[in-house]
């Protein structure tokens, strides 16, 4: 380490041990502080579905599950999730069966280009286990964080709306 | 011939759906490799001058930042302009990121920062500093109007009298309209991967809407050989026009590459999105005159864009005034002001999306002048041919979009009085407009091959930006070979496969699917040459005899596999490659799109917000390849219509030279409860000469006269004419 570094900054090049479940895997991972969760799972773990749309918690590419809740892995530092239990698209699906949400995405075309639609279906998942929404208009509300630049809101609200039931019914194990 | 495989206007699924809703579908950016060196761009902070020093020390004492990059030792790069000119160039000099100390305008990238990791390359970025001489800079295309030159577009020439015929119209309208610089925003940041191979050629994954476009601008800026750069793009995290010209992280992200030989990702940030091409800012005036019973008798539609100081953009906005409606005395203008910005870029229906907010506008303020319902007047004005052209169309369904959308809105409910409808506190406001953007083809190839087992493999180097290009091209190929759609695949984002146009201007379905369908077809007659020389019953058996369907050929009773076939031909897989042109008999006609859009608002009377509550949108294109996708794509233009009329605009302060609102929280696109209700209808439209498939493509004609249906709503809901865009509250209040 270079001695004209500042305390401050060689900080950061120290690696943080971690532990959590992903995706149903026992993980231990060693983690710099200033990793997030994003760029932890996109470039150490290699599980890309997560997406980087801003960077910033302003678009909602990046949403995962934390213990069931939706969160922006963009703003979730890596360190912070010691003993979390994450779910990210890459996780959604059984071995032989896709999520519902999944599923209802794909009958209603609820993405084009594909790149908000993780975040979008892991929203919408966080969204069911909220057990919140009950209308379209509500679904529309809570969903507003996650922005689709193809604009495939109508469909993605459709697709939502058909597959709440069918997650609650699933007990939230998401 | 293919009787019974019709999976050609069928709802099909998006055959990359489920990579797409699983997260294993990558894009650009996504690629991994042991070893991949990250870079992170520093962007410049002033809108004019030059460089004087880049002080990079305190960065490369950062342990595991590789290298800065800047204009002082970068490799060596074409000098040049052609090289740089890629296949959808403006005219003039384009621009060279790294090239020397010139600072052209704000957000300039001015050098490369390469480290082993992301979070490192972008804290070195930070610690670099830059000197600069600042110049004095000019952004505001407002003040410097009056300098406007006449842009490089071969416009209509003036047609009749418009000066004459104008001022002695019954009723006239004289109305200035202005929209703002918009940016494309896809959700995946542009970023490009280059994979060092170890002959030393480089694989990119790059996001475009053109890998050959891509791969022949590296290969000519940086001097290389064609085999030293395949460029890859198996998915796209939309683009909108944004990826039809490269952009400037594939060049640095190859310098960095070439200059340590190893594998490096370039990614841009959410604020470098808004550093490169744009949809710019327009100044427009659209003069309209009528005589008493509503018909037009002169159109003037002028219009001012800005450009950089390095190319001039040009683009379609005013020429649709010309061909919208029959007028016999038309005069169009087009102007440039070059200001110290980047140039800008083509963006979802270019210049259309435009200038149909000028006319539609116009018309709406006519139709009120004239108290004429403005379906009634567009009615009374209704172009048979293009006057611009003065070709017939090869089909133009617009009056059924008008009668179709009308009823399924409930326009005949409509009381023309503004004001006249509310909920409570919320004023209703019911508009319409028109579109029309035109049915293009280009030359494209395709390679059909089918193997042993009767899989059918069709590819082409498109690119599939998000509107179902896997899909459709997989339905055609289906339907033109005979074989069931879950033995075809389709394969596209790569360089190295035949030649594609760039995936614009809503030509690909007419350019690439004509490809696929033609390659298909010469498959066929491959196999019914194979089937006449193998199989007895099949002896002089002429194509219009048999038929394809289910993987089999028939004839009567008889029928053979295709699998079989391919395994007898010798040659497997059996393969053909064919080119496809634009048909002689489409120079007679002119060929378009065009929609009819109706819009109810609802305006709240005391805070001046607006809801765009339900939007009808009847488009006529042709044949519908795929019912679902289609359809998606109409919604898109839609959604993009509603932010144009009301939320998108990108801020520049003059002052600095810069855009201010460079993020998704303050560049406001429209999010899920933005949006109301969305119906599309798809009018028949049939059409023997646009190509042999009858279908025109549904890319750009579901923006195109969205933003002026808004505003008409809005106005009939306020009695408010707005003609600064986009449409805030404030402008309401």
């Amino acid at each position: 380490m270079s001695a004209t570094l500042s305390e401050t900054t060689q900080a950061s090049f120290v690696r943080h041990p971690i532990r959590l479940t992903l995706n149903g895997q026992a993980r231990e991972l060693q983690v710099l502080p200033w990793t997030t969760l994003l760029d932890l799972l996109r470039e150490q773990l290699d599980l890309v579905g997560s997406k980087k749309g801003c960077d910033h918690g302003q678009c909602g590419a990046c949403t995962v599950l934390r213990d069931g809740k939706r969160i922006n892995a963009c703003l979730t530092l890596a360190v912070m999730c010691d003993g979390a239990e994450l779910t990210t698209i890459e996780g959604l699906a059984s071995a032989d069966q896709l999520h519902p949400m999944q599923q209802a995405f794909i009958k209603h075309d609820a993405f084009q280009c594909g790149y908000c639609t993780p975040g979008q279906i892991c929203s919408a998942v966080g969204l069911a286990n909220e057990g919140r929404a009950q209308t379209k208009g509500q679904i529309s509300e809570l969903m507003s964080g996650n922005l689709c630049r193809c604009g495939a809101y109508n469909n993605i609200r459709d697709a939502i709306e058909e597959a709440l039931p069918l997650c609650q019914q699933q007990g939230g194990d998401q | 011939m293919n009787a019974s495989s019709k999976s050609i206007g069928q709802p099909l699924d998006r055959v990359d759906g489920l990579l797409k809703i699983t997260g294993q579908a990558r894009y650009a950016g996504e690629y991994p490799e042991d070893g991949l060196l990250h870079g992170s761009v520093v962007s410049g902070s002033i809108a004019r001058g030059r460089v004087r020093r880049i002080d990079a020390s305190r960065a490369l004492t950062l342990p595991g930042v590789v290298t800065v990059i800047d204009h002082t030792n970068r490799p060596r790069i074409a000098s040049d302009d052609e090289p740089y000119q890629d296949a959808d160039a403006a005219e003039g000099s384009p621009f060279r990121p790294l090239y020397n100390d010139q600072v052209l305008y704000s957000g300039q990238p001015l050098a490369l920062v390469i480290a082993e990791n992301l979070e490192l390359a972008r804290y070195a970025g930070s610690l670099i500093e830059i000197e600069y001489e600042a110049q004095d800079h000019q952004t505001d295309l407002a003040i410097l109007q009056n300098e406007a030159h006449p842009a490089p577009a071969e416009l209509p020439k003036p047609r009749g009298n418009f000066q004459g015929e104008y001022a002695s119209s019954a009723l006239s309208v004289d109305v200035s309209y202005s929209t703002p610089i918009e940016h494309h925003n896809p959700m995946e940041p542009h970023a490009s991967t280059v994979l060092y191979q170890p002959d030393g050629s480089l694989h990119i994954h790059d996001k475009t809407q053109g890998t050959q476009n891509c791969q022949a601008y590296v290969q000519k800026v940086f001097g290389l050989e064609k085999d030293q750069v395949r460029v890859f793009a198996a998915y796209v995290g939309g683009a909108f026009g944004s990826g039809l010209r490269p952009q400037y992280q594939l060049p640095l992200a190859v310098m960095a590459a070439l200059a340590l030989k190893r594998s490096v990702r370039v990614s841009l940030t959410r604020q470098q999105m808004f550093t490169f091409g744009y949809r710019p800012r327009t100044l427009q005036r659209v003069q309209l005159g009528a005589a008493a019973n509503g018909r037009l008798l002169a159109v003037a539609h002028t219009a001012i864009g800005q450009t950089s100081r390095f190319e001039d953009f040009t683009e379609h906005v005013v020429e649709w005034s010309g061909m919208l409606y029959h007028c016999d005395n038309v005069e169009l203008t087009y102007k440039l002001v070059p200001l110290d910005v980047y140039t800008p870029l083509d963006m979802r229906a270019p210049g259309a999306a435009l200038g149909l907010i000028g006319l539609e506008c116009a018309m709406d303020e006519l139709a009120c002048a004239l108290a004429i319902d403005p379906i009634q007047l567009r009615l009374l004005n209704y172009a048979e041919r293009n006057e611009n052209e003065g070709k017939p169309y090869s089909s133009k369904e617009l009056r059924e979009c008008y009668a179709q959308g009308a009823r399924r809105f409930g326009w005949d409910k409509r009381n023309p009085e503004p004001r006249s409808m509310r909920e409570g506190r919320q004023l209703v406001g019911w508009g319409m407009a028109g579109g029309v953007w035109e049915a293009m083809q280009q030359k494209a190839s395709a390679r059909a091959s089918l193997d042993a087992n009767g899989q059918l493999t069709v590819s082409s180097a498109t690119t599939d930006i998000g509107t179902g290009t896997y899909t459709v091209m997989t339905q055609i190929a289906a339907q033109a070979s005979g074989i069931s759609l879950e033995n075809v695949t389709f394969i596209l984002g790569d360089s190295s496969l035949p030649t594609a146009p760039l995936q614009g201007g809503s030509f690909t379905v007419s350019s690439v699917g004509t490809a696929v369908q033609q390659a298909c077809e010469a498959l066929n007659e491959k196999l019914l040459a194979v089937a006449r020389q193998t199989c007895p019953a099949f002896a002089g058996a002429t194509l219009e005899q048999v038929t394809f369907a289910d993987g089999q050929l028939r004839l009567g009773e008889a029928c053979v596999s295709l699998a079989e076939l391919a395994q007898k031909s010798g040659e497997t897989p059996l393969q053909v490659q064919v080119t496809a042109e634009p048909e002689e008999k489409r120079q007679a006609y002119a060929t378009a799109t065009h929609s009819a859009v109706f819009v109810e608002v609802l305006v709240d009377e005391d805070l001046g917000t607006v809801k765009v509550n339900r939007v009808v949108s009847a488009i006529a294109a042709g044949r519908v390849i795929n019912p679902k996708t289609a359809r998606s794509q109409i919604l898109g233009g839609v959604v993009w219509g509603v932010g144009m009329a009301l939320h998108e605009e990108t801020l520049t302060d003059h002052a600095l030279g810069r855009h201010m609102n460079h993020s998704l929280a303050e560049y406001h696109v429209p999010v899920n409860a933005d949006i109301g209700d969305i119906d599309v209808v798809f009018v028949d439209e049939h059409d023997e000469i646009v190509n042999a498939l009858g279908s025109k493509g549904v890319g750009e004609i579901g923006i195109v006269g969205v933003a002026a249906a808004v505003a008409n709503a809005i106005y009939h809901a306020t009695g408010k004419r707005v003609r600064d865009f986009p449409i805030t509250l404030d402008k309401l209040l």
